[in-house]
């Protein structure tokens, strides 16, 4: 009989998940099985590699890999292990390199992942085809829009089937772009928290917390002359908000835009000078895409969820965030800054100033963040003699979801049981 | 500035230290120019220029006037109540003096406490100019930059490091 960890009742129009999700250790087991090991988990991007033999190592699904370019130029995911006895072939973070050596014995994978050298091969008299004893790869390893994922199960659906609608809000932040190509600034933040991996995800999406968790930044952004309204009646934040679901767990804020954004919607924050380059930079837009269009991708923002953890959040700046548990009162964040290729280095330097105005360690607003999931892990201390998170805030609402419901966090907790409930 | 002293330098430094460890920030902010810059490179790129590096932190002097309102709220959740830091610094250089200004480095070990938290161990160099201003030194730049490869278990830059 699958166990479920969620109570959701939609007469009573309520939604309580079982706290035992953020503290357990078989919890964690049953995901790293269910979840890590049968989702598209996000890799990186293409851009990270701008030439032939260009690689850069990290831990993805919490296994170390390569993600290089080999010397045709062609993409790959190698897990970071040798062959023969286990340790990893490349020990730097980034670089070039034709081959990969193992420093224990000697044995050489060239960039494509084959065998070449082996130290004193002829000693090996029995079975030993160095032509299968190339570097491991994932089962699976697809890209959307230079977004590269890996799959560990074999009978996976195609990444873009898996992405689903959640494409249509790619597209949106990658149609940025004149050309459609995006790359990723040099510059990685990674930081842990000590928080269990998916309340990253609630916290990515969950407008409701704005106001309480962010007065210190709704403060700088209107000290800086930025015009925040007064919440009208039935609403926590200034402008309206929708959370959506985009199928396979995936979902988004779709929200009216009021804190600016380097595709082409100035606040004061970017100075007086950077006007004309951003009339011009939604001019550009304008006669690409279209009016409608162009207003979707200047004047709304959104934070978009890839399940289970990559976030795209296409607000004050654009910045792709992924996370991994290590342990179940702990993650590991990574995050980058994105931005079309061809922007000028004023357009480019703007980006980044306004990524700290709000993201990052150091940012106006994710240390609060930061603070407010920490305090919910110690929180959880109490879990067993208090058992049940409330999330049912809008459920029921008619039409349109808002972001500062709980609607969309509904979403991922549904889908998270579903695979659990496959345990 | 061809006449100033490590001495001189190192009782500016430890000044602005003891100010920061005890949250006197207002008072810290008269010791910064008017054009003053504070930075914090990314572990990864600690040589980055902040116009093309995505930084953990990157604030002209209008930015930094308005961190230290926020480090003053009582909203500011990531540290209220404040951390207690102690910092440390030694191996202070004078790296070159030009005109009215001085580069200088200095290595520092900063331990930040917070409740139910054990150490939180910062390391790596400070990087400053400092500009004579009358008779008074003045911070121009203030770079930091931390030794980690990542910032790992350091978690968030919330206070002035």
């Amino acid at each position: 009989m699958p166990r479920s960890y969620i109570v959701d009742d939609p007469e009573k129009r309520q939604f309580l998940l079982d706290r035992e999700v953020h503290v357990s250790e078989t919890v964690l087991r049953d995901e790293m099985a269910h979840i890590f090991a049968k989702c598209w988990i996000y890799v990186g991007h293409s851009s990270e590699l701008k030439k032939p033999n260009d690689f850069v190592t990290r831990r993805v699904a919490g296994r170390p890999v390569i993600f290089n370019r080999d010397m045709r130029g062609d993409i790959h995911c190698f897990l970071n292990t040798c062959r023969h006895r286990g340790a990893i072939v490349c020990t730097e973070r980034e670089g070039s390199r034709r081959a990969f050596r193992c420093v224990y014995h000697g044995w050489a994978y060239r960039n494509d992942g084959t065998l070449g050298g082996v130290p004193g091969e002829e000693a090996y008299k029995g079975e030993f085809d160095k032509s299968t004893l190339g570097l491991k790869q994932p089962a699976r390893f697809e890209s959307y829009r230079d977004f590269w994922f890996l799959n560990l199960d074999p009978d996976a659906p195609a990444l873009t089937d898996y992405l689903g609608r959640a494409t249509e809000y790619i597209d949106l932040v990658v149609d940025q772009s004149p050309s459609g190509q995006m790359e990723i600034v040099a510059g990685a933040q990674e930081y842990d928290i000590a928080a269990n991996w998916k309340l990253m995800v609630e916290n990515s999406v969950d407008d409701y917390h704005l106001p309480s968790t962010h007065a210190t930044w709704l403060n700088y952004m209107a000290n800086s002359g930025v015009k925040i309204e007064r919440p009208s009646e039935g609403r926590v934040l200034p402008t309206k908000g929708l959370a959506i679901d985009l199928g396979n767990g995936h979902f988004t804020t779709d929200n009216v835009n009021f804190r600016g954004r380097p595709v082409a919607a100035w606040i004061p924050i970017y100075g007086e000078d950077a006007k004309p380059e951003m009339v011009e930079i939604r001019r550009e837009l304008d006669a690409r895409v279209g009016a409608e269009r162009a207003r979707r991708i200047a004047e709304t923002n959104r934070n978009l969820v890839i399940f289970p953890n990559l976030v795209i959040n296409d607000g004050s700046s654009v910045t792709v965030r992924t996370f991994f548990p290590d342990g179940p009162k702990k993650m590991q964040v990574s995050a980058w800054a994105l931005g079309p290729v061809e922007e000028t280095p004023t357009a480019r330097s703007r980006r980044l100033d306004a990524f700290l105005t709000f993201y990052g360690p150091g940012g106006f607003a994710t240390p609060d963040d930061v603070e407010a999931l920490e305090l919910v892990q110690q929180g959880l201390v109490n879990w067993e003699d208090d058992r049940w998170t409330e999330m049912s805030r809008g459920m029921g609402r008619e039409g349109d979801q808002l972001n500062s419901d709980e609607h969309h966090l509904r979403i991922f907790w549904r889908k998270w049981n579903q695979m659990m409930e496959a345990v | 500035m061809a006449d100033i002293t490590r001495a001189e330098i190192e009782d500016f430094l430890y000044r602005e230290a003891a100010l920061l460890d005890e949250w006197k920030l207002e008072e810290w902010l008269e010791l910064l120019t008017e054009d003053a810059a504070y930075y914090v490179p990314p572990n990864d790129h600690p040589e980055g220029d902040h116009h093309t590096v995505l930084f953990i932190l990157a604030d002209d002097i209008v930015r930094i006037r308005e961190r230290v309102k926020r480090l003053m709220s009582p909203e500011c959740h990531a540290e209220y109540p404040h951390s207690r830091t102690r910092r440390l610094i030694s191996n202070v250089r004078i790296v070159s003096a030009e005109g009215d200004t001085v580069t200088v480095a200095a290595n520092f070990i900063c331990n930040r406490f917070r409740r139910y938290e054990r150490v939180r161990e910062y390391v790596g160099a400070y990087r400053y100019v400092l500009k004579r201003v009358g008779k008074e030194l003045r911070i121009k730049e203030r770079r930091v930059i931390i030794d980690a490869h990542e910032l790992g278990s350091l978690g968030a830059v919330s206070f002035i490091l």
